[in-house]
């Protein structure tokens, strides 16, 4: 069983890095080394990602009792605002903003992205919007869900909706600029030698995901400023009393929102990659395969997006494409799954805490997605459109995905960014509380989905109250579990041992400098040779 | 602190089937969860036993494979083979979910912010409660008065979004009678929770017994109803009176084309003759221009304008009439051919 | 593939070259490329937002078409036609001032950059002109609309003005902007910052230029020459 390899630093402790560098707080906020800006938003993302964790543990407690504890407003706007932060002020920018802000500059070999400035920039529109978001939430809440349906929103709720949805179009404009980025620095900024065929798959991923953003998001900028005007000036444009089409604002909005979740799951599906290779100490199984289904994702996921608008009334010849299609998406998604699972036959598999987050991903993700197919069929859509099937859906995808996902890239790349470790004793007993705690909130709503429990609901049936006592106790597990990594990852800033360039005997460009990196990445620009997960090679030389 | 005495007492994991479509659905359902069983259970084997069998050891080596261009294939295809039988046999189940038969009984339902108005071709109306006999199709069709609800039956496994400025349909058979709910799945505000009710499935006496009881409050039949607030509002001035072909006549009007006075041609369903009194300028018949009828929108409601169309449906002589309230069972009013959800703001 | 994998500069970079050369770049070449690629990409974010307005207008539009061509009344096309050959011919100013700069003439330049930002604001003022009309004949959905010669079409001719102001004012706050891009190239022109090695910046105004210039060339026929006359 492997062990994580306790350097005795070779350097010096007083190495200069990234962190050390510059002290200040103009050296931080005024900064433009992508590394600095990655902890920025790793510090302003985890911030809201609690803050959104908040209300879910509060609207959790709400359910224990079937007629709800809070009053029905309050209920409204604690699950509208769980919504609109982790969807659009956590997940969206999660890997991008943190992880691969971080490490596309030097898996490529560059010394930084191809924009800086615009990279900072993107951060402050990020912090512009979540302050919108969060004036939004100070004075009351939002109440018409995350989806902002008209005529609900634009006509008659009486809550913040034009904050909530500026913060949305600011925070949107930093999601294309750091997709922007990406782009440009994958096609331009690659180090001799580093071909297409040569990136590593969380590259792949993250420019995947970038071209979601550039095509996706403008479209929910206009919608939200429509939106807007719908309900400063009341011009009709969504109002049925005067010939505007509620199922309009449908179109526009899923029309990104669909995309969205992909945005929200590629750079997961990238983290899984790098990990699964490296505690298999194997190249990934069927790399062309791999990288090829983050780009028929990114395609296939701008035209699926009518099949969130099956009971709408749509016509049946749309519904039916929209199915077909639906269906189509979900093949690229799972050959990965597939060629996760391949890579460890006949590996030599470690169950470092970024390997348990692996496991935890592919199972959860694997039940995820095919609930995904109930809902891509349109008789069974109909049936559980609207109810806790869909919310345990998305949160299998999104949470037992994308978060697990997350979680696992951080400690995976924790040493390189922080150039400590952390005590891997809490960190395996923290994926385990998550995982449990994870299944046990959301395996009894697809029950009581089907069951006919619909979302949304403050108060329920009372023949409901079991399934739901069972998932507040485990969202209470789930949210002990996401508290303790904070402590200990804190804790390893200053407490950690060091960690040396490269602990996990990892292959890749980043595990061959210092961690932390120094400022710009590399001495000299590397010049590649190899193909990316070498690790045949790499097991000679590193023993 | 429970609500119930015990809350694991009354578990259910299961909904009950009521009707035929919903043991139609529950098939499919569970062919796609078998589907994905089986699938989950061979990822976990898989990764189950290559966790144990390749775990790491010293002297042990990986063994390095670039990929198998067979194994992507068989695994890309397969699945999607499958997936086309789940595809299919839904779009089959719900193709025939937007055709409902031609004896079914209709009934409409207003949703309105946070209540349901049902009503019945008998005149009779109720809120938040629907009572239906056991095997016969029923059709609803509904309207909202304000934002977007969505009514559904989970024992039925029928749900449709209930739409402002237009009308949308769904229909059933019930099979097993009982007392199920109805909920509103579209959040639609605060009371959102709140607008759930009844569905009571009666077997045939029992149902007897419920139209007999009047429990609805009858005041005459839908017809009659729409025939009074026909005159009450001065639409028969024009519409029935009128000797100088100022109005458009509407007997044998329902369900025959229309020529507009912009050269196109539409059907009177429904949804046309619902738009004709609330928006009386957007479908302008040829040779009214300019348009003289005033515009109702916001003096009659949407249950109103559901028991006007019940009336003018009645003025077409090959539409049967719907029947007094002291029938043994509503008279099926006859579905419109065309799709009545449609008022030229379709998708 | 033409986007370059990051090169290795053999010769010697120019101490002219240097002072514009980013540090993460290698060469000047490698910074022009991702300069132009990401001004391009962002380019392409503004016709997914100009598209969903236009995709509202093709559903309004295809669904009230009465409606929507009794508005076409109320479209000035020769105040729209002086304003499209005004465009076009501030796009043929701004490539000649991308030219200037590549012959490192910055007199010539700077003159090129005045004369772009002053038939733009001629553009903004024929716009002013129009939006004021509009006002006074209570077209402005929100500001006391009223449509009294067609008093059926009114509910829905909000709508369709309510997109044309929408679209035409989303694309005259995109022309401001580049007003004020156009001043501070213009500045920068008479600090002597741009010649042969180095006119980037001039170029990636003119391709926004160029790129607003086309939004018109769409507006224009779908909202002023279509329709009822």
């Amino acid at each position: 069983m492997a062990t994580i390899a306790h350097e005795i630093p070779q350097v010096a402790p007083e190495e200069v890095n990234y962190l050390n560098v510059e002290h200040g707080w103009k050296s931080w906020l005024l900064t433009t080394d992508h590394k600095r800006i990655a902890m920025l938003y790793l510090f302003s993302i985890t911030a809201m990602f609690f803050v959104g964790g908040l209300m879910a543990v509060l609207f959790r407690i709400n359910l224990l009792q079937p007629e709800g504890i809070f009053s029905p407003e309050t209920y409204n706007r604690l699950f509208s605002m769980h919504g609109i932060v982790m969807v659009f002020l956590f997940l969206v920018p999660s890997i991008p903003a943190t992880l691969a802000n971080f490490l596309i500059p030097i898996m490529v070999g560059a010394k930084d992205l191809a924009f800086p400035r615009v990279n900072l920039l993107s951060w402050y529109l990020y912090i512009a919007g979540a302050a919108f978001t969060l004036y939004a939430i100070v004075r009351g809440g939002v109440d018409t869900g995350w989806t902002f349906y008209a005529p609900y929103s634009s006509t008659y709720s009486n809550s913040y909706v034009l904050a909530a949805a500026m913060g949305i179009f600011i925070a949107g404009f930093s999601s294309i600029l750091t997709g922007l980025n990406f782009i440009v620095t994958v096609h331009k900024m690659r180090a001799p030698g580093m071909t297409w065929g040569r990136l590593p798959l969380f590259v792949w991923s993250n420019y995947a995901t970038g071209l979601i953003q550039v095509l996706g998001t403008p479209v929910l900028a206009i919608t939200m400023l429509l939106l807007a005007f719908e309900r400063i000036a009341h011009v009709g444009i969504f109002d049925p009393n005067i010939g505007g089409d509620p199922i309009l604002f449908q179109h526009l909005f899923w029309f990104y929102s669909h995309p969205a979740v992909y945005i929200m799951i590629l750079p997961g599906m990238g983290v899984i990659s790098e990990i699964v290779s490296c505690f298999s100490k194997k190249r990934i199984f069927g790399y062309n395969f791999v990288a090829f289904s983050s780009m028929a994702i990114a395609v296939l996921s701008f035209v699926v997006w009518g099949h969130h608008m099956f009971v709408t009334g749509e016509s049946v010849y749309t519904g039916l494409a929209f199915s077909f299609l639906s269906f189509m998406v979900a093949v690229p998604s799972a050959i990965k799954v597939f060629n996760w699972t391949a890579t460890m036959y006949k590996g030599s598999i470690s169950f470092d805490t970024p390997m348990l987050y692996v496991f935890g991903f592919i199972g959860l993700f694997t039940i995820g997605g095919l609930t995904g197919l109930h809902l891509a069929t349109l008789a069974t859509d109909v049936a559980t459109h609207g109810t806790y099937f869909v919310v345990a859906h998305f949160h299998y995808v999104m949470v037992g995905g994308m978060v697990m996902a997350f979680l696992g890239g951080l400690h995976f790349w924790w040493p390189k960014m922080t150039g400590r470790l952390y005590p891997e004793g809490w960190s395996k007993f923290s994926a385990l509380i998550i995982f449990i705690g994870f299944n046990l909130t959301f395996f009894p709503q697809f029950i009581l989905g089907y069951l006919g429990m619909p979302r949304r609901y403050q108060s329920y049936p009372p023949e409901f109250q079991a399934l739901n006592v069972l998932s507040s106790a485990g969202a209470s597990i789930l949210g002990i579990g996401y508290l303790i990594p904070m402590i200990y990852f804190v804790w390893s800033w200053k407490y950690g041992p060091k960690a040396g360039s490269n602990p996990w005997g990892a292959a890749g460009l980043e595990w061959q400098i210092q961690s932390p990196p120094t400022t710009f990445n590399f001495d000299e620009t590397p010049i590649v040779k190899e193909e990316a997960y070498n690790y045949g090679k790499l097991e000679e030389i590193l023993g | 602190m429970w609500a119930s005495s015990f809350p694991f007492a009354d578990l259910q994991l299961f909904p009950v089937a009521a009707s035929k479509q919903a043991t139609q659905i529950d098939q499919l359902y569970w062919f796609i969860t078998a589907v994905s069983a089986v699938m989950t259970l061979l990822i976990f084997a898989c990764l189950l036993a290559f966790a144990w069998k390749y775990r790491r050891r010293v002297q042990v080596e990986s063994t390095q494979i670039e990929g198998s261009t067979k194994l992507e294939l068989t695994w890309s295809i397969l699945p999607f083979l499958v997936m086309l039988i789940m595809f299919a046999w839904g779009a089959q189940l719900f193709f025939a979910a937007q055709n409902p038969p031609k004896d079914a009984m209709e009934i409409f339902v207003t949703g309105k912010q946070w209540m349901w108005k049902v009503q019945y071709p008998n005149g009779g109306s109720e809120i938040n409660a629907l009572h239906v006999p056991v095997n016969q199709a029923v059709k609803l069709t509904m309207a909202s008065e304000d934002v977007i609800h969505s009514f559904s039956i989970p024992v039925f496994r029928v749900r449709h979004d209930v739409m402002p400025g237009h009308y949308n349909s769904l229909w059933f058979t019930p099979t097993k009678p009982g007392h199920y709910h109805l909920f509103c799945t579209e959040y639609c505000g605060m009371e959102h929770s709140g607008m759930v009710g009844w569905v009571d499935v009666l077997n045939d006496r029992d149902y007897a017994n419920w139209l007999a009881g009047g429990g609805t409050g009858t005041a005459g039949s839908l017809v009659e109803q729409g025939r009074s607030i026909f005159m009450q509002n001065g639409c028969s001035t024009c519409h029935l009176q009128d000797q100088q072909g100022r109005c458009p006549v509407l007997r044998g009007l329902y369900n025959k084309p229309v020529q507009l006075a912009d050269g196109r041609t539409v059907i009177a369903d429904d949804a046309y003759i619902r738009e004709s009194i609330l928006e009386p300028n957007a479908k302008i018949a040829a040779g009214f221009q300019p348009n003289i009828m005033p515009v109702y929108k916001g003096q009659l409601t949407e249950a109103n304008v559901i028991q006007l169309i019940a009336y003018i449906r009645s003025l077409s002589p090959n539409e049967p009439a719907s029947q007094q309230g002291d029938q043994q069972r509503p008279v099926v009013i006859a579905p419109t051919d065309a799709n009545s959800s449609n008022s030229g703001t379709s998708r | 593939m033409a986007d370059a994998v990051m090169p290795v500069a053999h010769e010697a970079i120019s101490p002219e070259e240097e002072i514009y050369l980013k540090h993460h770049f290698a060469t000047p070449g490698q910074q022009m490329d991702a300069d132009t690629l990401g001004m391009w990409t962002f380019l392409i974010t503004e016709v997914l937002f100009f598209g969903g307005m236009f995709a509202s207008y093709a559903v309004y539009r295809n669904l009230y078409y009465g409606a929507f061509a009794s508005t076409s009344k109320y479209m000035n096309v020769t105040l729209g036609a002086t304003n499209t050959a005004v465009l076009i011919c501030s796009s043929l100013t701004m490539a000649m001032a991308v030219r200037s700069a590549q012959l490192s003439k910055r007199a010539q330049l700077i003159r090129y950059l005045f004369l772009t930002m002053i038939f733009g604001t001629i553009f903004l003022v024929i716009k002013a002109f129009e939006y004021h009309d509009k006002y006074v004949e209570h077209l402005i959905p929100g500001l006391g609309f009223q449509y009294e010669q067609f008093p059926q079409y009114e509910h829905n001719a909000q709508i369709l003005f309510f997109l044309y102001f929408a679209m035409t004012g989303m694309h005259a706050i995109h022309m401001i902007v580049g007003l004020g891009l156009l001043s501070w190239l213009a500045i920068e022109a008479y600090r002597r910052k741009y010649n042969e090695n180095y006119f980037t910046p001039v170029e990636m105004v003119g391709l926004y230029w160029h790129f607003v210039d086309i939004v018109w060339i769409f507006l224009f026929p779908l909202l002023y020459l279509i329709g009822d006359r």
